[in-house]
């Protein structure tokens, strides 16, 4: 079989498994349960492929693709971008996250409106997100480097500075900010546990693993999906796609993440 | 004309890094207007829920270690006890059954969250409350055998009610949404979440 065969077989595997009295076990032993249906293949693979096909394709008005696109480390360069990303680009003067630098090049590279740009960025039954399988595709070619944030123009300092601020930000129905379930050690939201992104090492662990595969939605999410559905969940209005608060949020995040082996897309429930 | 151009190059320099180094205070409404331009509306999440109020705003500083100091502290809790809205009848303990929904549901406020349809607390979330539900979060601590521990008493069942009513009438900023002063359980409900607490046939108390 080949990668692609084994893939739709977990898959299914997957589909079988979860029909089975799965509210009779724990999320924790479910996760094990799809992570060993799986082996080692991982469905994030699809969108990587996907993503690749994407990024070299002549697309758009231009009839160009993506593969002079600079992510940070200059035109047509991908392996390691993602590492030091958010960043200050002088073409846009603005500070961008992956997201955002992708919809960038797919207005100035292939000449689409950042409507079309920004169109379906989160995928979903029956709408297939070309944002996030590009992700897919630019993040995995991080894999195994360390995240490396620079954060040194006074743009990217106040970004972090604000993202910052956000990230303490108690508002709406239920006060929550984004501490009040990730600003403590060790602690737990049902079974799932939270990490406390105001310490290094669950800083790291937590930001090198998105990307991710979510099992339960069969989709790969991106980091500006984590954000938007978090603030889903903090009761706050939505948020908007690479919108100056959600590159702050993650310049703050990312940087804080710095020194950490990126290791995504991976694979949770 | 060497050194006016350093200088001017060292003044531009001195001008763009001060401009990142915003004051507290200066970095708070830069932070707030850039979330208000970032958020859109949708369902019944309006962007007024990006203003504050007085507690969100001195609770959202006091944060990476930065402890609340022991008079503000008793200010806040002063002032949010005075808002609590007791029920007409001075009744607290409703039905432990439905508190026990309200307490496994996390439905409610969300803009995709159907705003007519029943809301619930999810206080499993944070909480260990009946032992046999497994699936409960560490974020607040376990209220298993809530009310045999403190004693059934009515003034137990009132602290409880004002507690669930306004967390932060005891503690000032305490994780714990306000569920009965931002409208998020009707008393009705906060009486139910009550009994799950107070009542001795609740399973939280067996």
């Amino acid at each position: 079989m080949n990668r692609i065969q084994r893939l739709a077989a977990g898959l299914c595997v997957l589909a079988l498994a979860s029909g089975v009295s799965a509210q009779q076990r724990t999320t924790v032993e479910e996760i094990e349960r799809y992570r060993a249906a799986l082996g080692d293949g991982n469905p994030a693979e699809l969108w990587e492929a996907r993503g690749e096909g994407l990024w070299k394709e002549a697309r758009g008005p231009k009839k160009a693709s993506l593969e002079q696109c600079d992510l940070g480390l200059g035109p047509g360069l991908v392996k390691g971008a993602y590492t030091v990303l958010p960043k200050y680009f002088a073409d846009s003067a603005k500070v961008e996250d992956l997201e955002s630098r992708l919809v960038t090049c797919m207005v100035t590279l292939q000449g689409f409106t950042p409507e079309q740009a920004k169109k379906n960025p989160f995928g979903g039954p029956g709408q297939k997100s070309d944002i996030e399988a590009l992700v897919a595709f630019v993040t995995a070619q991080s894999r195994g480097i360390k995240m490396n944030v620079a954060a040194n123009h006074p743009a990217e300092q106040a970004a972090y500075d604000i993202g910052k601020k956000i990230f303490y930000f108690r508002g709406g129905p239920h006060d929550f900010s984004c501490a009040s379930c990730h600003g403590a050690d060790s602690q737990r939201i049902r079974l799932q546990d939270l990490p406390n992104l105001t310490k290094l090492a669950d800083a790291q662990r937590a930001y090198t693993a998105w990307p991710a595969y979510r099992v339960s939605q069969g989709e790969v999410r991106s980091f500006q999906w984590r954000l938007y559905d978090c603030f889903r969940q903090q009761r706050f209005p939505e948020l908007e796609f690479t919108s100056e608060a959600s590159v702050a949020l993650t310049m703050f995040l990312a940087k804080n993440a710095n020194g950490g082996v990126f290791d995504a897309p991976s694979i949770k429930r | 004309m060497k050194t006016k151009i350093a200088t001017l190059a060292a003044i531009g320099i001195l001008a763009s890094s001060c401009a990142t180094m915003m004051s507290d205070g200066e970095a708070d409404a830069k932070a707030l207007a850039v979330m208000k331009a970032s958020f859109k509306e949708r369902g019944q999440a309006k962007l007024d829920r990006l203003d504050q109020d007085e507690m969100q705003k001195l609770c959202s500083h006091y944060v990476g270690g930065k402890t609340l100091p022991k008079d503000a502290a008793e200010r806040v809790e002063k002032e949010q006890q005075a808002l609590i809205k007791y029920p007409a009848d001075a009744k607290y303990l409703g039905d432990w059954k439905q508190g026990e929904r309200i307490a496994q549901s996390g439905a409610g406020k969300q803009f995709n969250d159907d705003p007519a349809a029943p809301t619930g607390a999810n206080c499993y979330a944070c909480h260990q409350l009946s032992k046999a539900e497994l699936s409960f979060g560490t974020i607040g601590p376990s209220l298993y055998n809530f009310g045999k521990l403190r004693g059934f008493t009515p003034e137990m069942q009132k602290y409880a009610y004002s507690k669930v009513y306004n967390s932060q009438a005891f503690a000032a900023c305490s994780n714990m949404p306000r569920f009965g002063h931002n409208g998020i359980l009707t008393e009705a409900q906060i009486k139910d979440v009550v009994a799950l607490l107070m009542d001795p046939e609740s399973p939280v108390n067996k």
